[in-house]
């Protein structure tokens, strides 16, 4: 196996290409990061590993816009992850110059998933260590739409997703909880997600909501806190709830 | 035959362009709109070349928006005019722009300022400027008329006394105009000033 994994364009005998397998290992360490579409809203949350006291944490921001209307978080090399994110911006400007109209986010997905395959398939390269969950509202039907890209260059459309570490339990309770919300419960259902994996707190989650008419909106360290605390508060409710009636029968 | 003249008011500033599109004697439309917004406080009014406008200012325009998402905070508009100027200078010696163009903007901490670039790459920051035939007129009437810190009302009272020499004593004079202002609000569109009504809806 080993002579098969040093340079990217070497299939292994069994079909794989372990340049690509060792990447997505990479975005398996990265910090945990999910996606949630609602009917009016999409939420992303990225999880925050706790931040050196001397580090001003707005430079290290990892949910960013794409355009107006787009916008991507993502999990894996934070290096690779500014290469990639630099060049779908200048895509987006790109196609407005060229067509005179904003990409749609299926476009831009197509495009980031296309760069990322380019390095799988070229010699003395390898591939960006990066999964993205991209978010966005077509700019004319106003659909919201959620995609995932991985460094082997797939690329899909999702209800909701997860991505980085503990990406298989995040994707289980949402595969359990997941239902059409809007507004603040989209926020709250994104946040569950991810508080299932990561500490509580606002200065361990990095949020944003899109919205069609405001776009993207990262919330404040106060707001995220409030919330939390609703989603504990409903919580406590719930097993309050659960251990009551066997009394009242 | 061109004509675009901007200046520099108390806390705004405002820019007029002619609005007609014209090809050897035939006028296309007298409603093309030539001042381009950049972005949420900075304008471009631009004459020239009619392809080389439409591609250049496009051009300027996206990669003002692209600064903006790289960087996360807008460009200055002097930083917006010395990259329009730089982008002029670079082409001027292989393949040149024949676009003359006024950009003004407003800065939190500057307030409202005006550049002139020309088509050979000058770039000059100014409280008043004219391009075009009607620049011999707009220039003098400017600087009869023209004071330092006008409201709104004066600055497009002086526009008007402008719009209204250059149609009685250019020759081959423009119809209708479009009026941009940028304030601490932003760009927007203020008025059209039109003799001849074309089109109901404005250049697209």
């Amino acid at each position: 196996m080993a002579r098969y994994d040093r340079a990217i364009t070497v299939f292994s005998p069994d079909g794989h290409l372990f340049q690509v397998e060792y990447a997505l290992e990479a975005v398996r360490k990265g910090n945990a990061a999910v996606g949630v579409r609602g009917t009016d809203t999409i939420v992303l949350a990225v999880e925050k590993k706790s931040t050196p006291k001397l580090q001003d944490s707005r430079s290290v921001r990892k949910i960013v816009n794409l355009d107006n209307h787009i916008a991507l978080a993502c999990a894996g090399l934070k290096a690779d992850a500014r290469v990639l994110i630099n060049r779908a911006r200048i895509e987006c400007q790109s196609h407005k110059l060229t067509v005179e109209d904003p990409v749609t986010v299926e476009y831009i997905t197509r495009y980031i998933a296309g760069l990322q395959q380019k390095y799988t398939q070229s010699g003395g390269v390898r591939p960006f260590g990066l999964s993205t969950l991209i978010i966005g509202f077509d700019p004319y039907s106003g659909v919201p739409s959620l995609y995932q890209t991985d460094p082997s260059g797939t690329f899909s459309a999702w209800k909701a997703n997860a991505t980085g570490r503990n990406s298989n339990s995040i994707r289980e309770f949402l595969e359990k909880n997941y239902k059409e919300t809007s507004g603040q419960e989209t926020v709250k259902l994104a946040m569950r997600a991810l508080l299932e994996v990561v500490e509580s707190g606002g200065k361990n989650l990095e949020v944003a909501v899109m919205t069609k008419d405001h776009g993207l909106r990262q919330l404040e360290e106060a707001e995220i806190d409030a919330i939390v605390a609703e989603i504990d508060a409903e919580k406590a409710a719930a097993e309050a709830a659960k251990k009551a009636p066997p009394k009242e029968t | 035959m061109e004509s675009v003249f901007g200046l520099v008011g108390k806390d705004f500033a405002i820019v007029a362009a002619d609005s007609s599109a014209v090809h050897s004697i035939l006028v296309h439309k007298t409603n093309e709109d030539k001042i381009m917004i950049l972005d949420s406080h900075k304008l471009m009014g631009a004459s020239g070349e009619t392809g080389d406008r439409a591609q250049f200012t496009e051009y300027i325009q996206k990669n003002v928006a692209l600064y903006q998402f790289r960087n996360g905070i807008p460009l200055t508009t002097a930083a917006a005019a010395n990259f329009t100027r730089g982008e002029l200078a670079t082409a001027l010696r292989k393949n040149p722009y024949m676009v003359n163009i006024i950009m003004a903007g407003y800065d939190k901490d500057i307030g409202p300022s005006i550049y002139f670039i020309d088509y050979i790459a000058s770039l000059h920051k100014l409280d008043k400027a004219a391009f075009g035939y009607g620049s011999y007129f707009a220039l003098s009437m400017m600087d009869r008329h023209y004071r330092k810190d006008m409201i709104v009302e004066e600055a497009i009272d002086l526009v008007d006394k402008i719009i209204m020499e250059i149609r009685s004593r250019l020759v081959v004079a423009p119809p209708n105009f479009v009026i941009k202002i940028v304030d601490k609000d932003g760009a927007r569109e203020y008025a059209w000033r039109e003799s001849i009504k074309d089109a109901p809806v404005p250049g697209v």
